[in-house]
């Protein structure tokens, strides 16, 4: 069986502990900025619906929501800086060379951090203290940082998927135009399947969190209300979201045909190219698969009839690793189609007269949606991102090149883990006691050592 | 004035505000730290929650700002500082993570046991933070980076002029911080609170001012080209600096807190001021010139719309937001 990250002998010693700190990093920040993305005009929504309807229940969750966002924006935006440091930590390679021209982007994205950061800050404590619609239009500059800021980080990922706005002459980076880096044609598609991504993942995760408290028998409006918002977004992003994908695919038959190939499990050219669903590369031939004739063909280039290109057209030294991207590709796939059935079912039901949030079985599913949603996320990037190996710069920047050279970085990346497990169970063992307090019918959450808790 | 100069200027205004406003965020962290135990410190943990819960998110994104600028303008001198200094960058990190992340889980934490714990962890890293900052702004200004970033990983940064730099910058921020935190607790009539914030204040500033002396000596032989702009060109500044520290000083002696803010705000972005002057035209010093480490002219046109449009988009909001948390409705009760 073929290594799944093969590591060659002339390997820049920090290549292995650096591809899996940015991995770690990058898959625990991108969950993260899928709040900082979406969570704002969802509370938005129901905030807004609080005050349009003078709704209490619509204000307690949206009051509710914003004090669970402090807790996620904070730790976004220091796992956000994290990656800040790491491009530079781990990749000198990539930000010496190819700094000046992939940096626009990220300065563009700085400013919409700044916007966003400044809103919250204003949103967060303006409660009972501005005007209630001046309060509630502080959430719009931070739905539309969230927009500008995904949009900018998303082209330099296309860009490293697309490369423009440079020339190489005797291999020195000459003829920068950091507007076509920003406008690169790859982006828009690309920005849109991970912005509808946002969305799912937050709808699905908050709509879970209701989900599993009816199962508990919390049947209430407040319940009710806040699982539905959610599930709207969610909804309407999950239909979305395979025509985005399936468009964004058709791009990579001409783009970056390898990585198609292992999205595919396409060993060798086929025309018309069958669908191969699970199945793994063993020894270099494809097993245990389920074949739909011709639907890879479809998939992958928009016709029953044109052909799939194989791996064994690409010098081995251009091969990505196979297994890992083919997965990662199929979970993704799957839970998509899942997730957009399962909102169809919904909503017909609906139409037809039955509520499906009473629905034990229902609930059930809709409990592991959110983090189902989660999975596919992360999944579509690692299929991205280790389909475009062993490029960092697709054809321009091997990743090997790409690396520092540091000998010590294993023991940064078992920092980055601690630190990682760390917070993540504080921000568990602290959203979780946030929603016993609110059972308990505790609504300000005083912090513990403030003037009104001394005693306690 | 050429393209880079405009750039590095525009860069170095980052790290000033970044030092201002994140600094004073930093410094929160040793009174924090010093606040004794849960019941007797509550009153001052509080008010660090409530001074700087709103704005440490939009100070802090200073650091992006520097660090992104940085990169796109000045991309092979970034990476080489990355490289020969990894250890203090990923330790400054390590500080900027934990503290973040700690200061939000302990407003929320469900139990004194829990806040104990987060609040340990965001005092203690909002000291580590600033140190390594400070350390590295000393290995570049004494010019220990490289221009091929091939410096050692520890004896780069292991130097005087970085560990003074260390804890200078801990000191400054604490300084900074204190005068702010007592000019709060004052403000929001908790007399008791400033009288004693104002002491330590006044003992922090003391302690830094000593440590800036006894480090001239060994940083002047450590780090030549640095002194020699220090005393030369931007003398002015360094006196400015010394005049404002003082300035504040006896201003929170006097209990003039209000005042007492201004002069120390002068006192750090002065000597900030002073450090980037000294060091001009290096952008690592005795390596790479502000010209030759520049990227392409291109780039940075861009980087200057984008700078524009922080003006335009980004200062109007933080003032907007700075105003907001001043204003009497938003004062701690
Ligand atoms: C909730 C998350 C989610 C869901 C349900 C889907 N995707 Fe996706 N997909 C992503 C989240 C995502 C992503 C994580 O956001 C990626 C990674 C890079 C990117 O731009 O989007 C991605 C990448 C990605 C790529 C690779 C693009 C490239 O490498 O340039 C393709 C071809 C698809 N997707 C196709 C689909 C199809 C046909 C789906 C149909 C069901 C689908 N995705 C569902
Ligand atoms: C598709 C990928 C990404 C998306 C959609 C995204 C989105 C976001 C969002 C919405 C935030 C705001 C924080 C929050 O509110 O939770 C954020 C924070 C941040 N992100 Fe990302 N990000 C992505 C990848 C990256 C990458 C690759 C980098 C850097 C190399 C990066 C750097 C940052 C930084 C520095 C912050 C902190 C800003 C602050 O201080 O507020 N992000 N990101
Ligand atoms: C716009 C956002 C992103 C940018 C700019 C970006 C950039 C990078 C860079 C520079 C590398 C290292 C070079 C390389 O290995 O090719 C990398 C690797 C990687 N990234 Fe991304 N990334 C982004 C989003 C993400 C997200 C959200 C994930 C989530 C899981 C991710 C997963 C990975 C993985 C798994 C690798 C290692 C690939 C390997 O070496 O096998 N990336 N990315």
């Amino acid at each position: 069986m073929t290594p799944l990250l093969p590591v060659m002998a002339a390997d820049p010693a920090g290549l292995l502990p650096a591809r899996e700190q940015m991995a770690l990093s990058l898959g625990w920040h991108i969950v993260l900025a899928c709040f900082g993305v979406a969570f704002p005009a969802m509370i938005f929504v129901m905030h807004r619906r609080a005050i349009v309807r003078s709704d209490p229940v619509a204000l307690g969750l949206a009051r509710r929501w914003s004090k669970v966002s402090a807790v996620l924006f904070a730790i976004g935006a220091v796992s956000g800086t994290v990656l800040s440091f790491e491009m530079g930590l781990l990749w000198p390679g990539l930000m010496g060379p190819f700094g000046d021209v992939l940096g626009f982007p990220f300065a563009l994205e700085g400013l919409s951090f700044f916007v966003e950061a400044i809103f919250l800050g204003i949103y967060l404590y303006g409660w009972d203290r501005l005007p209630p619609r001046l309060h509630l239009l502080m959430l719009l500059p931070m739905a539309a940082a969230g927009v500008v800021g995904t949009y900018c980080v998303v082209s330099v990922n296309a860009w490293m998927n697309m490369p423009t706005g440079f020339r190489m002459v005797n291999g020195q980076v000459t003829d920068v135009d950091p507007w076509a880096v920003l406008f690169n044609s790859g982006t828009l598609l690309q920005f849109a399947h991970m912005w509808v991504g946002a969305f799912m993942v937050v709808g699905f995760v908050v709509a879970a969190v209701y989900a599993a408290g009816m199962l508990r028998g919390r049947r209430d409006e407040h319940h009710r209300l806040g699982f539905t918002v959610p599930f709207v977004f969610a909804t309407v992003a999950a239909l979305l979201q395979p025509v985005v994908g399936h468009v964004l695919g058709i791009r990579l038959g001409q783009t970056q045909p390898s990585k198609l190939a292992a999205f595919e499990l396409a060993t060798t050219t086929e025309q018309p190219a069958p669908l191969r669903l699970g199945g793994l590369l063993v020894d270099g031939e494809p097993r245990w698969f389920l074949e739909i004739p011709k639907w890879g063909s479809f998939i992958a280039r928009g016709s029953f009839g044109k052909p799939v290109r194989g791996l064994d057209t690409f010098p081995v030294a251009d091969q990505p690793p196979v297994n890992i991207t083919h997965v990662a590709f199929q979970v993704m796939i799957g839970i998509g189609s899942l997730l957009a059935l399962a909102v169809v079912v919904f909503w017909l039901a609906r139409w037809r007269g039955r509520d499906l949030r009473d629905n034990r079985w229902f609930l059930r599913f809709a409990v592991i949606a959110g983090p189902l949603a989660v999975v596919a996320l992360e999944c579509g990037w690692i299929a991205t991102e280790v389909g475009r190996q062993p490029w960092t710069v697709w054809h321009v920047l091997r990743t090997t090149d790409a690396a520092t050279d540091n000998p010590g970085l294993w023991w940064s990346y078992a920092g980055a883990c601690v630190v990682y497990v760390g917070m993540t169970s504080g921000a568990w063992v602290v959203l979780r006691s946030m929603a016993r307090r609110w059972r308990a019918g505790e609504e300000d959450l005083p912090s513990p050592y403030g003037p009104q808790r001394q005693d306690a | 004035m050429t393209l880079p100069v405009l750039v590095a200027a525009a860069l170095f205004a980052g790290v000033i505000a970044y030092g201002l406003f994140g600094g004073a965020d930093f410094g929160t962290g040793f009174f924090d730290l010093t606040a004794g135990s849960s019941t007797r410190g509550a009153e001052l943990r509080t008010l660090v929650d409530h001074s700087i819960g709103p704005v440490w998110e939009a100070n802090h994104v200073w650091l992006i700002f520097v660090l992104v600028t940085w990169w796109t303008a000045f991309p092979t001198t970034f990476a080489a500082a990355t490289k020969t200094l990894f250890v203090p960058f990923l330790l400054a990190l390590l500080g900027i993570v934990l503290r973040g992340a700690a200061f939000a889980f302990r407003k929320y934490s469900g139990t004194l046991a829990q806040a104990r714990l987060f609040g340990a962890v965001f005092a203690g890293s909002s000291l580590i933070a600033p140190f390594f900052f400070g350390t590295i702004a000393g290995a570049i200004a004494s010019g220990r980076v490289p221009a091929d970033g091939n410096g050692d990983l520890w004896a780069s940064w292991l130097t005087p002029t970085s560990l003074f730099g260390g804890v200078i910058a801990v000191g400054t921020c604490s300084f900074l911080a204190g005068v702010f935190l007592t000019a709060d607790a004052d403000r929001s009539g908790h007399p008791e609170l400033a009288s004693t914030l104002r002491r330590r204040t006044l003992a922090v500033g003391l302690a830094t001012g000593a440590v800036v002396f006894a480090a001239l000596v060994p940083i002047t032989r450590d780090a030549t080209t640095l002194s020699d702009g220090l005393t030369g060109r931007a003398a002015p500044l360094v006196v400015i600096s010394g005049l404002a520290g003082a300035a504040t000083l006896v201003l929170v002696f006097m209990r003039r807190f209000s005042p007492a803010r201004l002069s120390a705000l002068v006192a750090v972005a002065t000597v900030l001021l002073g450090w980037g002057v000294a060091q001009y035209p290096w952008m690592l010093v005795d390596e790479v010139t502000i010209d030759d480490g520049a990227g392409a002219d291109a780039t940075l046109v861009a980087l200057l719309v984008a700078v524009g449009l922080a003006v335009v988009l980004v200062l109007p909001a933080l003032a907007y937001l700075f105003r907001l948390t001043q204003s009497e409705r938003w004062t701690l009760r």
